[in-house]
Parts: C-alpha cells; sequence; structure tokens
C-alpha cells in the first residue's frame, strides 16, 4: 500500500531544517520520525524533538508525548513541527 | 454567542469592528471592552538592545483559526459573553502599527473586561502565529516569554 503523508515545518523549524514541507511515504509516527531521521542531517532532526516542539496531525495538536507514539497515519494527512507561538 | 476571527494582511479600523460589533449583538449588550496591541519598536530579545524596523508574523493557514476559535469558546464558557471578535494581522509590519483586535460585547463590565484579558493572555500562548522580529542588530525569531506562560497559567 502506498500512501503519502505532508510534513509541513514552521517558522524558526522552517529554517532550520531548510524546506517548508516534505512528502513522505509512511503509515504511523514512529515510520514517520525513522524517515526524517534518515532524511535529515542529525542536527536537523535535533530541532524536531526539542522538547518545546508541539505536533499537530490534520491541524489538531497531539495530546502526550508523540516523540513515542506510534499513531496511524492515514493518506493524505498533514502532520505539521509546531515551535512555540509568539502571536497577540 | 458570536464569534468574529479575521486573521488578514491589511491593517484594520477599530471603528468598523465597534460599529459591526454594535450593530451584530444590539440592545442586550451593557458594554464593549476592546484591546488593540501595537508594534513595540524595542527587541524582544532581552538585552540585545535592537531597534525593531519591521515585524513578520507567521501563519498556519485553517490551524491558526481553529485556535483562535478554541480560545474564544473558553472565554464564553467562563463569562457570560454575547460576542467576541477578534482580528490578527500575519505578513510584515512596522513599529507603531496595529497587530491585533480583541472586542468583547457582554451585559456587564465584568465579564466584558475579564473576556478580553482572558482571549488576548491566550493568544498569546494558545494561538498559533510565530514573530519575527528585523531590527538594527538583524533578524530573529521571537521567543515566547515565561512571563507570558505565566499570565495565562493564572486562569486554569
Amino acid at each position: 500500500m502506498s500512501q503519502t503523508i505532508e510534513v509541513k515545518f514552521f517558522a524558526s523549524l522552517r529554517e532550520q531544517v531548510g524546506v517548508a514541507q516534505l512528502q513522505i511515504g509512511v503509515t504511523s509516527l514512529d515510520a514517520l520520525r525513522d524517515a526524517l531521521q534518515e532524511q535529515l542531517s542529525e542536527d536537523k532532526f535535533e530541532h524536531l524533538l526539542a522538547p518545546n516542539i508541539r505536533l499537530a496531525i490534520n491541524q489538531e495538536l497531539v495530546e502526550g508525548n508523540w516523540r513515542e507514539s506510534s499513531l496511524a497515519l492515514a493518506n493524505g494527512d498533514e502532520v505539521a513541527f509546531l515551535p512555540p507561538v509568539t502571536g497577540g | 454567542m458570536g464569534q468574529l476571527i479575521h486573521i488578514q494582511q491589511q491593517d484594520f479600523s477599530v471603528d468598523d469592528a465597534y460599529k459591526a460589533m454594535r450593530d451584530a449583538y444590539g440592545s442586550e449588550v451593557g458594554g464593549i471592552a476592546s484591546f488593540v496591541g501595537l508594534v513595540r519598536d524595542r527587541n524582544a530579545k532581552a538585552g540585545d538592545g535592537g531597534k525593531v524596523q519591521t515585524l513578520t508574523l507567521e501563519h498556519y493557514p485553517g490551524m491558526t483559526e481553529k485556535s483562535i476559535e478554541k480560545i474564544l469558546g473558553h472565554a464564553e464558557e467562563r463569562w457570560p459573553l454575547l460576542g467576541c471578535h477578534v482580528i490578527h494581522r500575519v505578513g510584515t509590519m512596522a513599529p507603531s502599527e496595529q497587530i491585533v483586535l480583541v472586542m468583547v460585547a457582554s451585559a456587564h463590565r465584568d465579564a466584558a473586561f475579564a473576556g478580553a484579558q482572558y482571549i488576548m493572555d491566550c493568544l498569546k500562548t494558545e494561538a498559533v502565529f510565530w514573530k519575527n522580529e528585523q531590527s538594527d542588530l538583524g533578524q530573529g525569531w521571537v521567543e515566547s516569554t515565561s512571563e507570558d506562560q505565566a499570565r495565562a497559567k493564572l486562569w486554569d
């Protein structure tokens, strides 16, 4: 089964990773972490795992520790890495 | 409760927003509280002392609106509000320009004041925006402050 996940990086993370968006063919969050670790250099991948980074799937924040989650992902899901927000 | 959330590049008119709010909620409204956030020229980076030339706000279209809807929903659960309007700008702004408007209508002042303050505190910590400052010392992403986190926590 082949499927594509849209991965987005915002603000400081976009600059640190060097791209705004990647398309990755995985079916779960743990597989996505493995794929990103493989694709990105070590320091870029470390930025994604920083303790203050939040993760959203289809624009909903993932509750709990997404770094240890193996949540299933469906074709076309949008996964976004969000640095701490600074609006207002 | 009526909600209105606008994310936009262009500036906004407080007069127009006020008029829209008065027209929308009728004579049940006993008071309207509003807050307008402006771009400061002082660099947010502690001790760096740079003068801000421009401020650029980035957002996540779709999720940003949802994050504000949630904040307004929580405000509605806590106080008897008749209407909450939020206008938040994105893109690049100069010092003294307006960034954000929070306007709250209620039958009584206590709810209007408290609701507006709550919404503003939560916009700082929960709404999905990121600020990048361009100053005479370079550019950089604004970091979230422990003061803002502490303020928002007071409402827990």
